[in-house]
């Protein structure tokens, strides 16, 4: 079992950072038992790539979250062993060091504990336990020397913590900062965003209302609140029937049903979103703030990948969460989404505004 | 692999059980007449539906009752009824009112009304009282015994000669720190109406009291107050178990004054401040109350809410449903003999932001 801090404990304490170095970005939280080194960050990414963790040898956590397309894998919900699909869209590495909880549902806290679950998962690697993905380790020589350098353990030694932590600080490393955003926020350039792209960020920050979750502070921007808000996003799967579907959850998970398998594999539940994890009645469809660092490159967007472009994004916000007008509301929306009344030259700007949110040293950051 | 998850959903979700997970482990005593049961029923309060113009009207008020009327229909166990503890409306309108009863009707399960002076000084309670019945009235549930008072009414010569019209006379009453205002009360009528009612039910039978206004007295110049209070208090006094539960102060409020208990409503609308913390004057807030806390005053839903009661034994524990913010719970315990907050009775365990609110 890993004994694991908070990454909120962590942040109080504050002393155990590192600098990420990059304009727009804070220090790196980095657990007290979970340091940072060379040997280990090379042993994750090794580990994050490496599809025999999985029941027909070809997933890896890279698999969904491929580098090339900033850490997602441009499918609306991702794809498991055999093909098989979950509920929810993979959302991207980049950044997830800052996180304060994991998944959509924030049902991990620390991604030492999330990179534990797709492998056993049934729809993601579909391994029975973390036998085959330990047993897989143990006999791999190269596996070994680099567990016995980094942890200082034998073959028979190697578990699952530390497979988990040396995962947790590769992906610390997935980093994007020093955006054109960045550079004419932060780095005062007036010329790093074009005129239309600082009326987007007028825009972000006044009429759009974005900034109210999607974070911009004095000194660095994370572009996320770490909370959970109802944005309207999939309640048409479960709309009236919230009740029974609450009710089937509660007695399915109070009956020892797994969360995380849950979620995936029913579509119905999966829409319950914080709820499922807090079982509190006013996060029923609430699901995490993303970044929207390098966010052109991430789609389809939302929990579920069910909108396709930003702009299909920035109509969605403007119709107070829902797709078209006049479709209904749901009842658990978060009373800060509302119609935004954008005209048409303004939603194009707040687009092109995002795409000032791409940091384009991602490749070269991570090639280490 | 089921125990390293089933720890991190401790963890991680930190919140707070508002279904199927009553307390059941608090102490049940034995009812008086042994035949009352243990259930729940859902308290609503304090929407302020406010009409812009026709169709239109405050999105935030809406949304906060359509929120709370939604989430209410979640509970498991299924409540029994639901109680909406007044102010449907603004300004007392025939739209607002019908607009506020339209949403309430989405609610699963019968609904008690209580009337508040934001639907009554308009037209007097006529429209009110048209379409949801008397605006004072009792019932037995499961072995207690449940009463609605109309606790906002005032002078007569208030409300019957001063104002040029109803909607001058609504306004007036809509004010806070207004010198022309005037203290609620429920009135000797009604206090005889009380008198008769409760003269039919036996001293041991549990109560349950409804009101808008507290039926004690904590700051007059919004009206947190009853002026006929301890008068209507005395007339309680006799039974061993008796809750006083109200809206209109848009704020957590506990207290326990001799065998009486009361809790107030949170408001699906806005929160009010605490009154000593904003007018910087004296006033009777209940030395139980632990003061709601404010996580976020940037986020729209802060600070409001509502509740389910969970009656057992004809006590009450209250069950604070707060959007964005943690959950209270404030139960009757049986040893300190009054209501407590089950997280944070004790300064010790109480946020920061609970000092200031």
């Amino acid at each position: 079992m890993i004994k694991r801090l908070s990454l909120s404990c962590l942040l109080l304490g504050a002393s155990f950072t590192t600098s990420a170095g990059l304009l727009g970005l804070p220090p790196v939280p980095v657990p007290v038992d979970n340091p940072q080194t060379p040997e280990k960050i090379a042993l994750g990414k090794r580990l994050f790539n490496d599809a025999r963790f999985s029941a027909d040898g070809k997933v890896s956590c890279a698999t969904c979250h491929q580098q090339a397309k900033a850490f997602t894998d441009g499918l609306p919900v991702s794809k498991g062993f055999n093909d098989l699909t979950g509920t929810r869209n993979a959302p991207t590495v980049i950044n997830a060091a800052y996180m304060r909880s994991l998944f959509w549902d924030g049902r991990e806290p620390d991604l030492e504990g999330q990179s534990m679950q797709p492998p056993v998962n049934p729809v993601e690697g579909g391994l029975p336990d973390h036998g085959p993905q330990l047993r897989v380790i143990r006999g791999d020589p190269e596996y070994v020397r680099a567990f016995k350098r980094v942890f200082g353990v034998e073959a028979g030694q190697i578990a699952m913590e530390h497979v988990a932590k040396a995962i947790a600080s590769f992906e610390r490393t997935i980093l994007a900062g020093d955006s054109p955003f960045d550079r004419y926020f932060y780095g005062a350039d007036q010329t790093a965003m074009t005129a239309e792209q600082v009326q987007g960020l007028k825009l972000f920050v006044g009429k759009g209302r974005c900034v109210s979750c999607h974070r911009i502070e004095q000194t660095q921007a994370l572009f996320t609140d770490n909370r959970f808000h109802n944005i309207g996003i999939g309640f048409k799967k479960i709309r009236g029937k919230e009740q029974e579907i609450a009710a089937a959850y509660l007695q399915s998970k109070h009956r020892g049903a797994n969360v995380d398998v849950t979620v995936l594999t029913k579509q119905d539940m999966s829409e319950l979103g914080r709820f499922a994890v807090t079982e509190n009645v006013t996060q029923v469809g609430a699901f995490k703030t993303p970044t929207l660092r390098n966010i052109a490159e991430t789609g389809p967007y939302m929990h579920d990948g069910s909108l396709e472009t930003l702009e299909d994004v920035i109509d969605f916000y403007n119709n107070g969460g829902r797709v078209k007008e006049n479709d209904p509301l749901s009842g658990f929306l978060s009373g800060g989404i509302r119609p935004l009344d954008l005209s048409d030259r303004e939603k194009q700007q707040l687009v092109a505004f995002l795409k000032a949110l791409t940091s384009h040293q991602l490749e070269q950051l991570t090639q280490r | 692999m089921n125990g390293y998850s089933r720890r991190d959903f401790v963890k991680s979700g930190g919140a707070l059980l508002a279904l199927s997970s009553l307390p059941l482990s608090m102490v049940e005593l034995a009812f008086g007449k042994g035949d009352a049961q243990r259930f729940t029923f859902a308290y609503i309060s304090d929407s302020h539906i406010t009409q812009i113009k026709g169709r239109e009207f405050v999105r935030n008020w809406d949304r906060g009752l359509i929120r709370a009327v939604t989430e209410a229909n979640l509970l498991d166990p299924r409540p029994d009824f639901f109680f909406y503890g007044g102010d449907i409306a603004q300004l007392g309108k025939r739209a607002e009112i019908d607009h506020g009863l339209d949403i309430l009707s989405a609610l699963r399960g019968q609904t008690h009304y209580v009337i508040g002076e934001h639907d009554y000084y308009l037209d007097l309670g006529d429209y009110w009282r048209k379409q949801l019945g008397p605006d004072h009235y009792s019932f037995d549930h499961k072995g207690v015994h449940f009463v609605v008072l109309n606790s906002i009414l005032t002078y007569d010569h208030w409300t019957h000669d001063r104002w040029g019209s109803g909607e001058e006379r609504m306004q007036q009453m809509a004010r806070l720190d207004n010198p022309q205002g005037s203290p609620f009360m429920v009135g000797e009528a009604q206090r005889k109406w009380l008198q008769q009612d409760l003269s039919k039910v036996s001293r041991d039978t549990p109560l349950v009291v409804f009101s808008h206004s507290p039926l004690q007295k904590i700051y007059k110049g919004w009206n947190f107050w009853t002026d006929d209070a301890e008068q209507v208090q005395a007339l309680l006094e006799p039974f061993a178990k008796v809750t006083v539960l109200y809206g209109h102060v848009h704020q957590i409020q506990t207290n326990q004054i001799g065998n009486i208990s009361f809790h107030a409503a949170m408001a699906t609308a806005w929160p009010w401040p605490y009154p000593a913390t904003y007018r910087q004057q004296a006033s009777y807030l209940p030395k139980l109350t632990v003061n709601m806390n404010r996580a976020d005053p940037f986020f729209e839903r802060d600070a409001t809410g509502w509740q389910f009661i969970d009656l057992h034994s004809g006590l009450a524990n209250v069950h604070y449903t707060l959007p964005g913010n943690r959950n209270r719970v404030v139960a009757f315990d049986e040893k300190l003999g009054h209501p407590a907050d089950l997280r944070y009775r004790l300064a010790a365990n109480r946020e920061p932001s609970q000092t200031h609110y």
